[in-house]
């Protein structure tokens, strides 16, 4: 481990306790600057959506800030807000979130916030009407109005799976948004929002025993629900080349993103971390093997990238999982040139391995990026959620500079090993607009 | 089934605030002009390093210059006098940092983060970049491919020829209204031409080099001494001349067919960071449609759906600083929006703000500057630009005594001089043969194409 990955696992403590009711919460104080983060994450996301109700783990995060029982509509805003902080949600393949990033003097009241959502959100009919229309104007804005609109993240899953859970649209057809009513609000709510089903993650400046008696003043009384059963969302890997085509007549240039399933996250993730160094030292920066050979050697490609998760966080999702590869290139280069030299390249880690220089330095690199990322306290309190969630481990956040630290260069050619183009799933985005 | 109106005795009152923390700034100044800013800070293991360069053009030369920098940003990294491309990225990446190089209207920015030993040497990879950037010719020319089909992928995005006509359309010739450069004239940029434009602008004079971190002050400075005192002396910093007038002029309709929404575009001028109307503005802004609690957001996204995010802020340049309001919304909807945003920029400049809406802006703005510098990134990049901008880390203290004392009358007289509908230029992106009607009726449009420009 290197001295800066054990400084962070070593400054931020994190302590834990579950209430009756079944929430579990973490607290991971640091006083350093006088900033507060509250952060709510429930175990459901657009993986566990039901058919007929695509898009709907997103529509119902909407309907979350709309109020609730000792909350108008808007005052969410305004009680965070005017108390100096800030606030969203998201929703990811396995999860929704809540937080806010606060002065530390506004914590029992963003506490007093999550908690009043959490027991009875106003899931009304002009609401729900309101945020159909809302998140139709999300989707106009990211996919719909632009040229690679939710390239490739919606498109891929399509033919990179085959699970319903893992394929359907998450954004969802706006025939299943317009269609959805406040009776399926409220069943999802009722089944999926329990406090047994969600991590309560408070980080920053408190005080461990007066945040733990400021969250069982407030999140007691919610009433206990059963948690529903864990999602199934893995599925076997695959064993045959998938392609498909997506046509853009907004893009001017082409695309092609490639998939390949890697180890399961969770259940292998010492695997798992040699995808993530390898996903680095392929697409991270100057100095990465594809900016080399498909920008600067070749020149074939415009920009590309690399990344582990539709969303680009290699440790807030389970299985089943992709590594992507996106590339942006000329029109008048043909796919299978891009696509050949990125196996080559891949290929190349597999067959010769990795210097144990090079992988030094997307080491250093990447231990400096999860740096970057704690350096701010809604982002280390992100990091500790997401963790405790998806890995019943909070401390593993403060832990994976270290870990990464200690793999191997053959753990990063057996993941190389791994990404075969008989096995890929390549999306290709055709420009077919024509240039205006 | 929520309440209809909030009861305060039941929302647990805010506790007594920490104060907010001071940055310990240490200025010096290197023989050579360089300003030098370090920031010792608690928080993670990382260096923040930020050198700001002045690089405005001048009104004769903004087209070639904007052109030029947009392929210099990417090829000062291509090689120096003792390393190649690679060796320079794989230098920077032993110690966890990626050296980044953007531009906008005002300056020229280097910056990258580090693990506390990396200071050294990256501070030379830095020193060589400043002074022996060789632009090799067969990597420029491959840099200015990728830049003309990276620019023609901006100029199919929505936002951009909604942001690239509002700029063509306030600022004219001005230099601030090159937005994105001409691809014909990028195509055209020669290693020769970076190589001048490197000489004559990438200079010491007027620029700031900001640090902030795991840092020891005396140890940086000696290091940064060294390290840069071989960056020459000569030179003056260039900065934008002053912003024209924008006349008056219709509503401008960029005609995009098919397009499923439009994007409502308002911009006008704004008090700069020294002006004592500033904080009434942001303020005022806030308060408008700076935030999800504002007039705005409840209007036109929370009441009636036409839009996801809707916004308003204030931007500074040096030479002017800039409101803008924002909506992309439903095509059918087009007019509806326009309406509302121009009644809610009117009822700003005419009726006073509730004392809870200002209170609420103020606290927010408080609270999200204490935000924006509790990071080491955070830090650096305020300081970077409060410092390029001839001011000290005192402003933010100042700025923020500023905004306690702000009345109510102070935000009316703020909005009518700053928001008022009459002093905003106005542009939509759309399908005209849609909501140019709808358009019409709230007063006279101009319909023109985007900005199209054959690819050379």
């Amino acid at each position: 481990m290197t001295a800066a990955g054990a400084d962070l696992t070593l400054r931020h403590p994190v302590e834990r306790f579950t209430l009756d009711n079944g929430l579990r919460v973490v607290l991971a104080p640091d006083r350093s600057v006088p900033v507060v983060a509250v952060s709510v994450y429930y175990d459901v996301g657009m993986r566990s959506e039901p058919p007929g109700r695509t898009g709907f783990a997103h529509l119902f995060e909407h309907m979350m800030f709309q109020g609730s029982a000792n909350v108008p509509k808007m005052e969410h805003a305004r009680l965070v807000q005017a108390a100096g902080g800030t606030f969203n949600g998201s929703t990811h393949q396995d999860y929704t979130n809540y937080f806010q990033a606060l002065p530390s003097e506004a914590l029992e009241r963003a506490i007093f916030l999550e908690a009043d959502r959490m027991a009875a959100p106003a899931i009304t009919e002009e609401n729900l009407r309101n945020q159909i229309d809302v998140v139709k104007e999300e989707i106009r804005v990211n996919v719909l109005n632009r040229p690679y609109g939710a390239f490739p993240w919606l498109q891929l899953p399509g033919i990179a799976f085959e699970s319903f859970a893992n394929t359907h649209d998450g954004y969802g057809s706006f025939v299943d948004l317009e269609s959805s009513t406040v009776a399926d609000a409220t069943d999802f709510f009722s089944r999926y929002y329990a406090p047994a089903n969600a991590v309560l993650c408070i980080g920053g400046d408190l005080d461990v025993a007066e945040a733990e008696v400021l969250v069982r003043r407030w999140f007691d009384a919610v009433p206990a629900r059963p948690a529903p059963p864990a999602p199934v969302v893995g599925e076997p890997s695959p064993t045959t080349a998938r392609r498909g085509v997506v046509e853009d007549p907004l893009a001017p240039l082409p695309a092609v993103a490639i998939g390949w399933r890697v180890p399961d996250p969770v259940n292998d993730l010492d695997t798992y971390l040699g995808t993530v160094l390898l996903t680095e030292l392929l697409s991270e920066g100057d100095a990465s093997r594809l900016e080399r050979r498909l920008l600067h050697t070749d020149r074939i490609a415009v920009g590309q990238s690399s990344y582990l998760g539709l969303f680009g966080d290699p440790f807030d999702v389970r299985d089943a999982t992709l590594l992507v590869t996106e590339v942006h290139h000329s029109a008048d280069v043909g796919v299978e040139r891009v696509l050949t030299a990125v196996h080559e390249e891949v290929d190349r880690v597999a067959t010769d391995g990795v210097e144990p220089a090079e992988l030094a330095r997307v080491q250093a690199r990447i231990e400096a990026q999860l740096l970057q990322q704690a350096d701010s306290v809604l982002g280390r309190t992100l990091g500790f959620a997401s963790a405790e969630l998806v890995h019943g481990r909070a401390e593993l956040a403060g832990e994976l500079a270290g870990r990464l630290a200690r793999v191997t260069p053959d753990q990063v050619r057996t993941a190389a090993a791994g990404l075969s183009p008989d096995t890929a799933a390549v999306l290709e985005l055709r420009a077919t607009g024509g240039s205006k | 089934m929520s309440a209809p109106v909030l009861d305060m005795s039941l929302v647990p009152p805010l506790g007594e605030p920490r104060p907010a923390l001071v940055p310990e700034v240490h200025e010096s100044t290197l023989p050579n002009g360089l300003r030098l800013v370090v920031v010792p800070r608690p928080g993670v293991p990382l260096v923040e390093l930020r050198l700001r360069v002045p690089f405005a053009a001048t009104a004769r030369t903004a087209a070639a210059h904007t052109a030029r920098a947009s392929v210099l940003t990417g090829a000062v990294l291509m090689g120096t006098a003792a390393h190649d491309q690679l060796e320079i990225a794989q230098l920077l990446q032993a110690h966890g940092g990626e050296m980044s190089v953007s531009d906008d209207a005002d300056r020229l920015l280097f910056s990258t983060t580090m693990l506390p030993t990396g200071l050294g040497p990256v501070l030379g990879v830095l020193a060589e970049l400043l002074t022996s950037a060789t632009y090799p010719g067969g990597q420029v020319q491959a840099e200015r491919d990728r830049v003309v089909e990276r620019i023609e992928i901006a100029r199919s995005q929505p936002r951009t020829i909604a942001g690239t006509a509002l700029a063509t359309r306030r600022y004219g010739a001005h230099p601030y209204g090159q937005q994105l450069p001409s691809a014909a004239l990028v195509a055209g940029v020669t290693p020769a031409a970076l190589r001048k434009l490197h000489r004559e602008r990438v200079r010491p004079a007027g620029s700031t080099l900001v640090l902030v971190g795991d840092v020891d002050p005396a140890a940086a400075a000696d290091l940064v001494g060294s390290a840069l005192a071989g960056w020459a002396t000569e030179g003056t910093a260039v900065t934008a001349p002053p912003v024209p007038p924008t006349p008056e002029q219709p509503l401008q309709l960029v005609h995009r067919p098919g397009a499923v929404q439009s994007n409502l575009r308002l911009g006008g001028r704004a008090p700069g960071r020294t002006d004592p109307q500033l904080p009434a503005l942001r303020l005022a802004s806030m308060v408008f449609g700076g935030y999800f609690s504002s007039r705005l957001v409840e209007n036109i996204r929370e009441r009636r759906g036409y839009t996801y995010s809707p916004r308003s802020g204030v931007e500074h340049l040096l030479a002017g600083s800039t409101f803008t309001v924002e909506a992309d919304v439903a095509t059918g909807v087009t007019g509806p929006a326009l309406m509302e945003t121009v009644y809610e920029l009117s009822r700003m400049a005419l009726t006073p703000v509730t004392e809870a809406e200002l209170d609420s802006a103020r606290r927010y703005l408080l609270g999200t500057m204490a935000l924006g510098t509790a990071t080491h990134g955070g830090l650096a990049s305020t300081l970077s630009a409060l410092f390029g901008a001839g001011l000290s880390a005192e402003w933010l203290a100042e700025h923020q005594q500023a905004l306690l004392t702000v009345g109510i009358e102070e935000v009316t007289e703020a909005s009518r001089r700053w928001l008022a509908p009459a002093a905003l230029t106005a542009v939509v992106v759309g399908d005209a043969d849609q909501v140019a009607d709808q358009l019409r009726v709230l007063g006279p449009v101009e319909v023109s194409a985007p900005a199209a420009e054959a690819r050379p």
